[in-house]
C-alpha cells in the first residue's frame, strides 16, 4: 500500500485563500484517484504561504481491472444501427461476440479494461488538479499560459512504499515534478530530498517550517499569551487574526511591543482596527486600565538580534499611522463639537443611488419615518428623529473614511461629543424647517438629560445591527426605531424602483434587510401592521404603493419562512398562519405559527388534521354537488346518535373557549380547544354516516360539519397542512 | 543573497545609485525619467507601452510622480505631492524576480537576516489605464516598501508573456533604510560634502508651492479646458492614417497620443485636489482617461515595438 506525497511550491499564496485551497486540494485529488478505481486510506492536506501540500496515506497500488458488457443491436438491424454502436463501443465489428436471445441473435461489446498503476492515475489526476484548480482569482506569468494563484515554481510527487520513494512522472507547462522541495526562504538548508511524509515534516522543521496551519496557530497564540503575560497584560482574543497571519508565516515569531503613550487615549477600537488592518498586529490589554497599550506582531524569521530591529521598525510603523488616527480623531472631534453640519453638508454631495437621491435625502426620509415608527417600539419620536439625523453623519468623518468598518462605532463617539458641546445643535432647522415640529429648544434638545443623549448616540452605533445572522438585535428603543427606519426606507426605496433581488444576485443586500427587520420585530415583539409602514414609506418615491406595498409584503413573508424554518417550523404550518387575516404583524403571525407547530405535534392535533380534512372533503362535494354553501346553523335536534349530540357539545364548548382566546391572542388556548374537537369528530365520523336518506337531516349533518370547518379556521387555515 | 557586509547608504542619492547599479549589473536598461508629470512611475510609456506584444524588455528607471491630493505643504513628515519612484519592468517576468528583488533590498543595505521580509497579498489595479495586476506589497517591519505585480491585462490587452513590475516607494524606503523620521531631514547628498543638501533644502518650498497651487491656486477652469483639449488631440492624433505620405513610412503615433493621455490623467488628478469633482463625475472622468489609454494601447500593438514577433 504506497503512501501519496504532493508539494505544489509557490511564490506567497495569499493568507486568506489557504484554507480552502488545502480542502481543494484534498477533495480534487482523492475524487480523482477513486473515480479511476483507487482506494485509499486516509488523506490530509497543508499549507503554508509557499506550498499547498497533501498526504494519502494507503493509496492502492493498482486499480481493479473492470469488465463492461454492453448489450448492442440484433445481427439483423440496419447497418446504420450497427454503424453506431461500433462508434459508441469503439470496437471493430469482428470484436463484437454475437449471442443467441429469444428474438434471435444479438450483438455483444465486452470491453475489458486492464488495472492501471497508481503512479500512472496518480499523474494524471494531478495534471487535471493543477490546471482546473478554482483558486477565486489566479495568474499566468513569464511566457507561460499555466494559470496558478501566483507563479508555481515546483512540484514534489512521490509515491512511497516498502521499496523506496518513486517520483511520480509527471509535467505541467515544463514543471517536472521531482521529490525534492526547499525550507525557509530566509533560513532554510537548500534542496534537499524527500522519501515520505513523516520525513517532509521533519526535514521542513529542520529548514524552519512548520507544515500545519493549526500547529502554527496554537505556537502563535501560545507565545503571543506567554510574552503578554509575563508583562502583566493580556492578548485580546482574535480567531479570525490568528488564522490570518498563521497564513502569512512559515516559522512565526510572535515579538511584544509597547504602544506610544502620546496615542493611549484614542478609542480602543479605533487602536484595534489600525493596528489589526494595516499591520496584522494582535491587540494587548493592561487589565489594570482595561486599555489596549500593547501589541504582538508575528514576524517570520528568527532574526540574529532577537528581533529588536525588527520590533523597532514595527513599532515606529505603527506610530506613523496612529498619528494618521490620532490626527483624524481630533480633527472630527471639532466638527462634532461644532455640532456635525460639515458633515450633514456633505451628506448632500454623495450619491446613495442615482434613483434614489443623496445620502442627505435618505436621511430625511428615515428621519420621518423614525418618527412614525417610535410610538409603536416605545421610543420618543423627537429622540428617534434626532437619532436618525444623526446616525450616518459619521459617514463623512475622515476615520470612517481610512476604516469603513468603524462606520457606528465612531458616531457613538461623535454624536456624544456633539450633544455634550451642544445639547440642541441647529443642524436639524437648517435642511429641513417643516420638520422641526417641537424640537430644538422647544423639548431641551436632544443633549438635554444624559440618558437621552446616550440612547440617541446609541442609536448612531447600534442601528446598523443585526450586522449579520449571528449578531444580535439591538433593543433600545430609540435604536430600533432607527434601525427598522433605515432598512425600510432602503427596501421600500429599491422596490419602488424596481431593484429586486432576483436569483443569486441581491447586490443591494435587500434580503439581509428584511431579515433585520424581521428579527428586530420579532425579538423586540413589536406589534404593528407592517403593510401600513410599507406603503407609508414607499409613498415617499412613488404614488401607486398598493402593488409595490404587498409585493414587498410577500418578500417579508418568504423571508419569514426561510427565518423560521432555521427555527424548525414547517413551512405548510406557516403557510395556514399565512392564511389569515392581519398576516402582516409580524410578532402576531409568529406567536400564532408557535402555537400550530406546538399543538400539531400533539397527537390529538395531528390527528384533527385528518377529521378537518374530512369534514371539509365531504362538505365541499355536497356543496358542489348542490349549489348551495351549507352554512345555515345545525340544530341539535335533529340530531340521531349520541356521537352526535356530543359533536354539537363539544363544538359549542370550543367556540365558547376560542373566541375568547383568540380575542386575548392566547393562541396555544385556542389551539387546544381545537385540539380538544379530535376525539368527537372521530367519534362521530366512526358512527355517523352523513348521507342519509333523510334529506333534513343529511343537511342538518352538513350544516354541522360547517361548523367544524368555521371553528377550526377561525384558528389557522388547516386546510394548507399537510398530511 | 544577502551580503551582510553592505554598508548602510549615507543619502538619499546613494540609495537611488546603488539600485541603478543593481538593475544594470542584472541586464536592465536603465532609463532616464519620463518628461512629463505623471502619478506613478507606471505611467512611464516604458511600462505602460512596453508591457504589450511579445518583445522582451527590460528597463529600470526612477520616476519623479505627482498625487496633488497629497500636498501637506512640506509639513507631513511621510507626504508629498511629488516623490519618487524607482520602477523595474521586466517581459517576460523571470522566474527568479522575487530573489532579483529580495537582492536589491540587500544592495541598499538591508540585512535580510535581520529583517522581517513579508509578501503580502496585495492585486494592482489601475481604473485609468485599464490595467491589472496580482502580486504583493511587500512588507519590511510591517512597513510597505514596494509594490510587486505580475501584469495580467494592461489598456484592456492579455499581457502575453507577462511583464513583472517592482515599484520602490524611494522616500519611505529610504528614510526606513537611514533611519530618518522626516522626510525633509533625509541627507540628499553625502553629509560630509562641501555643500551638504538634506531633502528639505531641495523640495521644502516647493512642496509649499505646488500644495497651495493644488488645493487653491489651480485655474479649474483652465484644467476643464485642457482635459478637453488632451483628450480631443489624443482622439485627433490616433485617427490619422498609418501611411505617412512625408516619409513614405508607415507611422502610428502611438506615442504622442499617449503624452496626451498622461496629460489628461494629470489633469484629472488636479481638479480632483481642487475638489471641483463629485463622486459620480469621478468615475465618468476615470471613464474618459481610460477610454484613451485603453485606444493608446490599441494603436502600439499595431506599431513594431507593440507587435507580436
Amino acid at each position: 500500500m504506497p503512501d501519496l506525497l504532493i508539494e505544489l511550491f509557490s511564490e506567497e499564496i495569499p493568507a486568506r485563500m489557504q484554507a480552502r485551497a488545502r480542502e481543494d486540494l484534498r477533495k480534487l485529488v482523492t475524487d480523482g484517484l477513486v473515480e479511476a478505481g483507487l482506494t485509499y486510506a486516509s488523506a490530509g492536506a497543508f499549507s503554508t504561504p509557499r506550498r499547498l501540500v497533501l498526504s494519502v496515506e494507503g493509496l492502492t497500488a493498482e486499480s481493479r481491472p473492470l469488465r463492461e458488457e454492453r448489450k448492442g443491436p440484433s445481427t439483423s438491424a440496419p447497418q446504420q444501427a450497427i454503424d453506431g454502436f461500433l462508434r459508441s463501443t469503439g470496437l471493430r465489428l469482428d470484436q463484437l461476440e454475437r449471442r443467441a436471445d429469444r428474438k434471435g441473435e444479438t450483438f455483444y461489446a465486452v470491453i475489458e479494461k486492464p488495472g492501471r498503476k497508481a503512479g500512472e492515475i496518480v499523474a494524471e489526476v494531478l495534471e487535471t488538479t493543477i490546471r482546473t484548480f478554482p483558486w477565486p482569482k489566479s495568474m499566468r506569468w513569464g511566457s507561460g499560459s499555466l494559470r496558478w494563484v501566483r507563479p508555481l515554481q515546483s512540484i514534489l510527487c512521490i509515491l512511497s512504499d516498502e521499496t523506496g520513494a518513486h517520483v511520480v512522472p509527471v509535467s505541467v507547462d515544463g514543471i517536472a515534478a521531482g521529490n525534492t522541495t526547499e525550507g525557509h526562504r530566509f533560513m532554510g538548508i537548500g534542496r534537499f530530498t524527500v522519501t515520505g511524509f513523516d520525513d517532509y515534516v521533519v526535514k521542513l522543521k529542520r529548514a524552519k517550517v512548520v507544515l500545519d496551519s493549526a500547529e502554527r496557530e496554537a505556537a502563535i497564540w501560545q507565545s503571543a499569551h506567554n510574552l503578554a503575560f509575563a508583562a502583566g497584560m493580556e492578548v485580546v482574543p482574535d480567531p479570525g487574526l490568528l488564522t490570518e497571519v498563521a497564513g502569512l508565516v512559515e516559522w512565526p515569531v510572535p515579538l511584544m511591543g509597547r504602544i506610544a503613550d502620546d496615542f493611549l487615549d484614542l478609542p480602543p477600537e479605533v487602536l484595534q482596527t489600525s493596528m489589526k488592518e494595516h499591520q496584522k498586529f494582535f491587540s494587548v490589554k493592561n487589565p489594570r486600565t482595561g486599555r489596549i497599550e500593547g501589541f504582538v506582531t508575528v514576524a517570520n524569521i528568527e532574526a540574529a538580534d532577537g528581533g529588536a530591529v525588527i520590533l523597532k521598525g514595527n513599532r515606529k510603523v505603527l506610530a506613523a499611522r496612529l498619528s494618521d488616527a490620532k490626527f483624524f480623531w481630533e480633527n472630527d472631534l471639532r466638527v462634532a463639537r461644532a455640532g456635525m453640519g460639515e458633515w450633514a453638508e456633505g451628506l448632500k454631495a454623495v450619491t446613495f443611488h442615482a434613483k434614489l437621491g443623496s445620502q442627505a435625502e435618505r436621511v430625511e426620509r428615515i428621519a420621518a419615518l423614525a418618527r412614525e415608527i417610535a410610538p409603536l417600539v416605545g421610543a420618543d419620536p423627537d429622540d428617534a428623529e434626532w437619532a436618525a439625523r444623526l446616525a450616518k453623519l459619521d459617514l463623512r468623518s475622515a476615520m470612517v473614511g481610512e476604516f469603513p468598518e468603524l462606520q457606528g462605532v465612531m458616531g457613538r463617539y461623535y454624536v456624544l461629543e456633539a450633544l455634550q458641546t451642544n445639547p440642541a445643535p441647529d443642524l436639524i432647522r437648517e435642511p429641513a424647517p417643516d420638520l422641526i415640529r417641537g424640537l430644538g429648544e422647544a423639548s431641551g434638545g436632544p443633549g438635554s438629560s444624559p440618558g437621552r443623549a446616550s440612547a440617541i448616540a446609541d442609536a448612531a452605533r447600534d442601528h446598523w445591527r443585526p450586522k449579520g445572522e449571528n449578531d444580535s438585535v439591538p433593543t433600545e428603543p430609540v435604536s430600533v426605531a432607527v434601525a427598522l427606519a433605515d432598512r425600510i426606507d432602503m427596501l421600500t426605496g429599491f422596490w419602488a424602483i424596481d431593484e429586486k433581488p432576483t436569483g443569486s444576485k441581491d447586490p443591494f443586500a435587500l434580503r439581509r434587510a428584511a431579515l433585520g427587520v424581521i428579527r428586530l420585530v420579532l425579538g423586540n415583539g413589536v406589534r404593528a401592521p407592517l403593510l401600513g409602514w410599507l406603503r407609508r414609506a414607499m409613498g415617499r418615491h412613488v404614488s401607486d404603493t398598493l402593488e409595490a406595498g404587498q409585493d414587498l409584503l410577500s418578500f417579508f413573508h418568504d423571508r419569514l419562512k426561510v427565518y423560521l424554518k432555521d427555527q424548525g417550523i414547517r413551512h405548510d404550518i406557516i403557510d395556514a398562519c399565512l392564511a389569515m387575516p392581519g398576516n402582516d404583524d409580524l410578532t402576531l403571525l409568529v406567536k400564532r405559527a408557535e402555537a400550530l407547530a406546538a399543538v400539531m405535534k400533539t397527537e390529538d392535533g395531528s390527528n384533527l388534521i385528518q377529521g378537518f380534512k374530512r369534514a371539509a372533503n365531504i362538505l365541499a362535494q355536497a356543496e358542489a354537488k348542490d349549489g348551495v354553501e351549507y352554512s345555515f346553523g345545525a340544530d341539535p335536534k335533529f340530531a340521531e346518535t349520541d356521537e352526535e349530540r356530543a359533536l354539537f357539545a363539544a363544538l359549542d364548548r370550543a367556540e365558547a373557549e376560542i373566541a375568547p382566546a383568540m380575542q386575548a391572542e392566547d393562541f396555544p388556548r385556542a389551539m387546544a380547544a381545537m385540539a380538544a374537537l379530535r376525539a368527537p369528530i372521530d367519534a362521530f365520523f366512526t358512527a355517523v354516516q352523513v348521507n342519509s336518506d333523510n334529506e333534513i337531516i343529511r343537511r342538518n349533518r352538513l350544516n354541522l360539519l360547517h361548523r367544524i370547518r368555521a371553528v377550526c379556521s377561525g384558528v389557522a387555515d388547516l386546510g394548507r397542512i399537510e398530511g | 543573497m544577502s551580503d551582510a557586509t553592505t554598508t548602510t547608504p549615507r543619502s538619499f542619492q546613494e540609495i537611488i545609485l546603488r539600485l541603478q547599479t543593481y538593475w544594470a549589473a542584472r541586464g536592465c536598461a536603465v532609463l532616464q525619467p519620463y518628461d512629463m508629470e505623471v502619478g506613478a512611475g507606471t505611467f512611464h510609456p516604458a511600462t505602460t507601452l512596453r508591457s504589450l506584444g511579445t518583445r522582451p524588455w527590460a528597463a529600470a528607471y526612477v520616476q519623479p510622480s505627482r498625487r496633488p491630493t497629497d500636498g501637506r505643504y512640506g509639513e507631513n513628515p511621510n507626504r508629498l505631492q511629488h516623490y519618487y519612484q524607482y520602477q523595474v519592468i521586466i517581459k517576460p517576468s523571470p522566474p527568479d524576480l522575487q530573489d532579483l528583488y529580495l537582492g536589491s533590498l540587500a544592495a541598499i543595505g538591508i540585512d535580510l537576516a535581520l529583517h522581517d521580509i513579508r509578501f503580502v497579498e496585495d492585486d494592482w489595479e489601475s481604473p485609468t489605464l485599464g490595467a491589472w495586476g496580482l502580486g504583493w506589497e511587500v512588507w519590511c517591519d510591517g512597513m510597505e516598501v514596494s509594490q510587486f505585480t505580475y501584469f495580467q491585462q494592461v489598456g484592456g490587452h492579455d499581457c502575453k508573456p507577462v511583464s513583472g513590475e517592482l515599484t520602490y516607494g524611494l522616500e519611505r524606503l529610504a528614510m526606513y533604510v537611514m533611519g530618518i523620521d522626516h522626510v525633509m531631514e533625509m541627507p540628499f547628498n553625502d553629509p560630509d560634502s562641501p555643500i551638504p543638501l538634506t531633502y528639505g533644502d531641495i523640495f521644502r518650498q516647493t512642496e509649499e508651492e505646488y500644495s497651495r497651487h493644488n488645493f487653491d491656486g489651480a485655474s479649474t477652469e483652465m484644467l476643464f479646458q485642457h482635459f478637453k483639449d488632451a483628450e480631443a488631440e489624443c482622439e485627433r492624433l490616433l485617427a490619422f492614417d498609418a501611411d505617412d505620405p512625408k516619409s513614405g513610412k508607415r507611422i502610428v503615433m502611438a506615442h504622442p497620443a499617449y503624452d496626451q493621455t498622461i496629460k489628461a490623467s494629470h489633469l484629472f488628478n488636479l481638479l480632483d485636489a481642487r475638489g471641483v469633482i463629485s463622486v459620480t463625475e469621478r468615475q465618468a472622468y476615470i471613464g474618459r482617461v481610460r477610454a484613451l489609454a485603453k485606444k493608446c494601447a490599441d494603436a502600439f500593438r499595431l506599431t513594431e515595438a507593440g507587435a507580436d514577433l
